[in-house]
């Protein structure tokens, strides 16, 4: 168990900036998750905490211990690729017990560690075969093992659940979860899907183009991202923005969203006092969206409805409000006609505000 | 194979574990196996044949070499001119030379040539390309050209007439060989493996040697008949680095035009039995050892 401190770090490839000056800082047995969109930089972050990538700039520390020029097998990690990597000339146990023989422990004390770690995974019957004979989930499940049966200090898992079907996705994500709560390990865990990233770690990390943007437990990332780039790329559907202008209207803040009507700015609106009469950018997700009928729509935004998506436990509304589109999500029995004229309620402090011209959230909405 | 022995859900397709199905075999599927079988049988009788027709005519006796037409079977088996021409004086030398020659080329050819091909595979370096080119340059100068300055340096070190004089000869015409084969190996052989190694306590060397190189296992072996036969197959830089210490192929040639055909014949068999043996060894590797597994 240890903690890792990423001071800085920076990586080039060529002249792009693949990492570019993050600073985090991730606990002891905390489950940090690295989120960001494809060629974001997430991977090489994690390769170069793995040492298979030499930094450019910065420091690694990993449980106090300063790493940044050590080779990868000195830093006392261990890694689940997302190709998973098994070792096809070896059978599974010799592939789950590889890391073990190389660090010269003693035969019977290897033999049971990795029969634990099999069991653990529950492979315990594959131990005899040759990883040609086994399916992609339990490959994943071998590559997990390797891995683990380490104990390794700090445990680095590169989209490892991205080459399962969704089926299995979605168990191996809940299994997966259980495991590294009970070896109690470090994880940095790195994927693409915002979903396995609210679903598993104690802190998300968010990264664009190479930058560190937040970091953040799964529902502070979500209820309250930073920019919109967050808001946007975390939630199913993405965070609404609306541009809107900040009136002052009885003493209080409003924010009128163009000829659609006003939204009451109440909670978090000492920002947007200043900015009245500028631009500022509504941020709002579609579960916090009540629709209403038009008749009792009194003092409401308006809208429009373009599409209505009946899903099972939810109905999503795709609104048109004043030539701007809006997602909001209903109840199954609330079920607006297309084309229908309807009332949104927004719950004002659910509200984010951003600068509509660096996309950040305004400081003082918090 | 069965699979899908832990998974939970017995019914769930998965992706790489589905056994392949045959087709229902129809008629088509019958006259394409008939040609495919027709056609490998043609391509063996064409390399068989002649070494068949050699063999026959090594072993049996002298007189026969000259009937015509030719019986597929030896009538007699007599072993006299083979022992006739391994008794000539100098063959079995040449023959031990021609052996130790190949052996050390191979080696060498290996030896450098891999690492070559494995930085060519594996890293980004400036010039990659050109090198690529430019490593089978030596094959592009005509040997002949090369010879006379190379048998003047080799008399003027001294390495002129020796078995390691022609071995290094042998592994700079290889080496191009070598080097472009084993790198389309390492190619194929993920890097994510060796990678995988490392954080397991490998160092670099240690990852190639336990993960990458067992892999490419089949590649090295067909890279290693490739520099054996370049070698022992060798006649003209044989002939013109050696003269009284001839490799086998030398010794033959110069021989050739002044013996007779029975002779010519147990020459032919001799040349061809350590090559079989060698590819004899070496084929398993080349048929794949870990099966179907390098993926």
């Amino acid at each position: 168990m240890a903690d890792i401190q990423l001071e800085r770090v920076t990586k080039l490839f060529k002249q792009v900036r693949a990492v570019d000056d993050v600073s985090l800082e991730i606990g002891d047995g905390e489950f940090v998750v690295l989120l960001g969109p494809s060629g974001c930089g997430k991977t090489t972050l994690l390769r170069s905490i793995a040492g298979l990538e030499q930094i450019d700039g910065g420091r690694i520390r990993i449980g106090g211990r300063e790493v940044t020029d050590l080779p990868p097998r000195k830093r006392k990690i261990a890694m689940v690729f997302q190709s998973y990597a098994v070792f096809p000339h070896m059978t599974v146990f010799e592939n789950i017990a590889f890391g073990l023989r190389m660090g010269k422990t003693p035969k019977a004390e290897v033999t049971r560690r990795t029969e634990e770690a099999a069991a653990l995974l529950r492979i315990t019957e594959l131990l005899g075969r040759y990883p040609s004979q086994t399916s992609g989930g339990q490959r994943q499940r071998i590559a997990v093992a390797r891995a683990i049966v380490m104990e390794p200090q700090v445990l680095l898992m590169d989209e490892p659940l991205s080459n399962l079907d969704a089926l299995l996705r979605l168990e191996m994500r809940a299994e997966l979860k259980r495991l590294l709560g009970e070896i109690g390990s470090t994880v940095v865990y790195v994927t693409h899907d915002q979903v396995e990233a609210l679903s598993m770690g104690d802190r998300i990390a968010i990264m664009n183009a190479g930058r560190l943007i937040q970091v953040g437990a799964p529902l502070e990332v979500y209820d309250g991202p930073a920019d919109r780039f967050v808001g946007g790329f975390i939630g199913d559907p993405p965070m609404n923005f609306l541009a809107a202008t900040p009136e002052r209207r009885d003493g209080k803040i409003v924010a009128r969203i163009g000829g659609a009507g006003e939204v009451h700015a109440d909670g978090g609106a000492g920002g947007l006092e200043a900015l009245v009469g500028k631009e500022v950018v509504l941020g709002v997700r579609a579960e916090n969206i009540e629709v209403v009928e038009a008749s009792k729509a009194d003092g409401l935004l308006r809208g429009r409805t373009l599409v209505v998506e009946p899903l099972g436990s939810h109905n999503l509304v795709t609104l048109d409000v004043d030539g701007q589109v809006l997602k909001a999500t209903t109840r199954p029995d609330m079920m607006p006609k297309r084309d229908a004229e309807v009332g949104l309620r927004i719950d004002a402090s659910r509200i984010r505000w951003l600068d509509p011209d660096t996309g950040r959230a305004l400081a003082a909405g918090e | 194979m069965t699979a899908e022995a832990t998974t939970t859900r017995p019914a769930r397709p998965e992706r790489q574990a589905i056994p392949m199905r045959r087709r229902p075999r129809g008629r088509e599927w019958l006259l394409g196996r008939a040609l495919t079988y027709a056609a490998a049988v043609l391509l063996a009788l064409f390399i068989l044949l002649p070494i068949y027709l050699i063999f026959i005519s090594a072993i049996t006796p002298r007189e026969h070499a000259f009937t015509y037409p030719r019986s597929l079977l030896p009538a007699e088996v007599s072993l006299n001119s083979i022992t006739f021409f391994l008794n000539a004086s100098g063959v079995l030398d040449s023959f031990w030379r021609s052996v130790q020659v190949a052996f050390i080329t191979l080696v060498l050819a290996l030896l450098i040539g891999a690492p070559a091909g494995y930085a060519l595979a594996r890293y980004v370096f400036r010039g990659r390309n050109t090198y690529r080119l430019m490593v089978l340059s030596t094959r592009a100068f005509p040997i002949v050209i090369l010879a006379i300055p190379l048998a003047v340096t080799y008399l003027r070190i001294g390495l002129d007439d020796t078995v390691l004089g022609v071995a290094l000869m042998h592994t700079a015409l290889a080496l191009p060989f070598a080097v472009l084969i084993t790198s389309s190996i390492f190619v194929s052989v993920p890097r994510e493996r060796e990678e995988a190694a490392q954080t397991l306590g490998c160092n670099p060397l240690q990852a190639f040697i336990r993960v990458s190189l067992p892999l490419a296992l089949p590649g090295l072996a067909a890279a290693a008949i490739f520099t054996w036969v370049i070698s022992w197959n060798d006649v003209f830089a044989a002939t013109i680095l050696t003269l009284r210490n001839p490799t086998l192929p030398a010794k033959i040639l110069t021989a050739l035009t002044q013996s007779p055909i029975y002779y010519q014949f147990a020459a032919g068999f001799v040349m061809l039995v350590p090559s079989l043996v060698v590819i004899f060894f070496i084929r398993r590797y080349l048929l794949g050892l870990w099966g179907r597994v390098v993926k």
